[in-house]
């Protein structure tokens, strides 16, 4: 775990460096391919330029178990659109030359475990991608078999946790992450939801008590400034997903500055 | 066990060899948790398993039969016994699951039961014990197979229970798990996922296994009084997921002298693209929470399968059945829709049986494989055909 903390600035990964700002992160969800297989760079691009901190790529995957039906939706169409590891890795080969926030892939494991789990993430590694969350990968079997791997080509791990989560999880999950913990706000899959209630605060308190090693960047059901602004009450940052993928569904990818202004402002 | 053999049961950290484990993600980690830490424990108690052996037996009409099929084993001169699974109340081996599965959670305090269905079959039986025992029950179902089964739909809603066809990816078995899957993410304190196959997360492969196993249990003392001995020279079952297969193989998984044949659905055919036999066309991968064989592309994307049968139609298979494929314990063959179709209108006339479509998959390996007059062959007879009428109506044009 230390490992990454000690790093000097020079190497730190972008996300620890990013966690360290005095502020409260917005990181966004899409899914790569969508909606045209070559809108991925632009998207990114247009992310940072708006003022995201940090920027999820959702790999898409056939079965997104713990996806709802805006991300298994554009997950399909990515599919559709010829969208694939080999692909995602082809166009950004040289993201790095015009992007220099955090860059995380979003994916369920199997199509990485076909990549080639350290392929994979020596692909990353030479892209210039500084962490993965695959939601199916238990933290188990990541310490086990994968976690070397991981360090070998600097790749920061992000588990979840949830409001079902025990105290006794939580600390082993942290002790095996080096960058933040994604903080799942309600047992659910992905979609926005209107508004947090009594039940989550006092899940995000919880947490919040732990003094934990690793800062909190809360996900699934943030759509908006207010959901924005109440999570970040309580977390580092907050994600959003399905509210942006819905967003370029209906506006289409021309107008993200508008979405990104509308929650942070 | 006889020495120097494989283990054939799961491990203790959820394996069957290099397959199983639990692929789950986090939000369904205190759920999968709290069953992998109970279920050996409260299927041990005896008060569970009087519950259990007594329902079996007064509700499920267990023992279920093992028939000596006389004309069939003339026609293939060889000895067939049918292991009778479509006698059982629902009339298929999937309510073995579904009472084990139903006692389990009550004794977790669970107050709502979600199920994934392909056939139906596994439907109806959940539908069934939660009617039993009063609890609220739904049954995710995709839509193709809401089509093609329609009877047991009926039957699902007679008996009390909510069928939300699942609309994503092919419409059938698969995507009614991943549904599944999502209502316990969405659902996580009061509900209970009763699997239908020996397939998802560790412990489920186990537990529907060792609910299964009853019915090699029973062949072996049925066999010893038909033949004198217990072991059969082999043991044949379809494999949707496979659960009547582990069921059907359990007890002699570890007696080297009993050969054990699995029959996959090859659809059109296994290079037709238009199949579902996983061990030709599987690769290693992860399904529903399980590392096992699957269908799936290049890139690790998994592959909508087809057949003729509901049951079978599946990209996988359950990981016991990954390791014994893997380690050649078990013999594997595809058998096309037309070959099980055949079959089951010649069980129709040699035995006055109209089997499943599934079942009949595992009656075809007498077309394509030739067995000694003295074998005995014991054939799980997963399922009746009642569900199935329109299908073959249709086929033979009758
Ligand atoms: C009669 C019958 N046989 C077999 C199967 C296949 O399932 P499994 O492989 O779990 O036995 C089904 C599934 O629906 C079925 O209804």
């Amino acid at each position: 775990m230390d490992s990454c903390l000690r790093r000097n600035d020079k190497t730190m990964n972008r996300i620890n460096k990013k966690l360290k700002e005095d502020k409260k992160l917005l990181s966004i969800y899409f899914t790569a391919g969508y909606p045209s297989i070559n809108d991925t760079v632009s998207i990114i691009q247009d992310l940072e330029k708006n003022g995201v901190d940090m920027i999820e790529i959702g790999l898409p995957f056939s079965d997104p178990l713990a996806d709802g039906s805006t991300i298994q939706a554009s997950s399909t169409q990515a599919l559709k659109n010829g969208m694939t590891s080999e692909v995602l890795f082809n166009q950004l080969k040289d993201i790095r030359q015009s992007v220099n926030i955090p860059l995380i892939i979003m994916g369920y494991f199997n199509p990485i475990y076909q990549y080639g789990v350290e392929a994979f993430c020596k692909k990353c590694q030479e892209i210039g991608i500084d962490g993965l969350i695959i939601p199916d990968l238990p933290v188990d079997v990541y310490h086990e078999k994968y976690q070397t791997i991981f360090e070998k080509y600097g790749l920061i791990n992000v588990f979840l946790i949830t409001p079902q989560t025990s105290d006794e999880r939580i600390r082993y999950i942290d002790s095996i992450s080096n960058g933040f913990i994604y903080m799942v706000s309600s047992a659910s899959t992905t979609g926005a939801q209107s508004g947090f209630g009594e039940e989550q605060t006092q899940y995000f308190e919880r947490i919040g008590n732990m003094n934990l090693n690793n800062p909190q960047i809360v996900g699934f059901g943030i759509s908006n400034n207010q959901t924005f602004t109440q999570a970040t009450q309580y977390a580092k940052g907050a994600i959003i997903g399905s509210a942006f993928v819905k967003h370029v569904t209906n506006e289409g990818v021309n107008s993200i500055d508008k979405f990104v202004k509308s929650v942070l402002n | 066990m006889t020495k120097n053999m494989e283990n054939y049961n799961v491990n203790e950290k959820g394996y069957y060899g290099e397959f199983g484990g639990a692929y789950i993600p986090e939000m369904l980690y205190p759920n999968v948790e709290e069953l992998r830490q109970n279920y050996l424990k409260v299927m041990a108690e005896p008060e569970f398993q009087k519950e259990f052996n007594q329902l079996l037996k007064d509700y499920v009409g267990r023992p279920s039969p093992l028939y000596f099929a006389k004309r069939l084993s003339e026609k293939y001169n060889t000895k067939v016994y049918l292991k009778r699974e479509d006698l059982n109340h629902t009339g298929a081996h999937k309510i073995n699951n579904t009472i084990g599965q139903i006692l389990m959670a009550k004794r977790l305090g669970k107050r709502r039961i979600i199920a994934e269905t392909g056939a139906g079959q596994h439907g109806v039986a959940t539908a069934t014990v939660c009617a039993l025992m009063g609890l609220e029950c739904i049954v995710y179902m995709g839509e193709i197979d809401i089509a093609r089964q329609a009877p047991n739909v009926a039957r699902m809603k007679m008996l009390g229970a909510t069928v939300i066809p699942a609309l994503s990816g092919s419409r059938t078995l698969k995507d009614a798990t991943n549904e599944a899957i999502r209502d316990w993410i969405n659902n996580p304190v009061n509900t209970h996922y009763i699997i239908g196959s020996a397939i998802g997360p560790h412990p489920y492969p186990d537990m529907v296994t060792k609910f299964q196993s009853v019915i090699s249990e029973e062949i072996k003392w049925q066999l010893k009084e038909h033949e004198g001995r217990e072991n059969p020279d082999y043991v044949v079952a379809c494999i949707g997921g496979g659960s009547n297969a582990a069921g059907t193989y359990y007890h002699f998984l570890h007696e080297k002298d009993v050969n054990i044949i699995a029959v996959e659905a090859a659809g059109l055919g296994v290079d037709s693209g238009e199949s579902a036999a996983t061990s030709v066309l599987g690769k290693e991968g992860i399904i529903h929470g399980c590392k096992t064989l699957l269908m799936q592309t290049s890139d690790g994307q998994i592959t909508e399968p087809y057949s003729i049968s509901a049951g079978l139609d599946y990209p996988g298979v359950g990981p016991m059945h990954a390791h014994l494929c893997k380690t050649e314990r078990a013999e594997f063959m595809a058998i096309t829709d037309d070959d099980a179709m055949k079959a089951g209108l010649k069980l129709c006339e040699l035995e006055g049986i109209i089997p499943a479509i599934e079942s009949s998959h595992a009656l075809a390996i007498f077309e394509q494989k030739t067995f000694k007059p003295d074998d005995v062959v014991v054939v799980s007879l997963s399922g009746r055909g009642d569900k199935d009428l329109e299908n073959y109506i249709e086929y033979f044009k009758i």
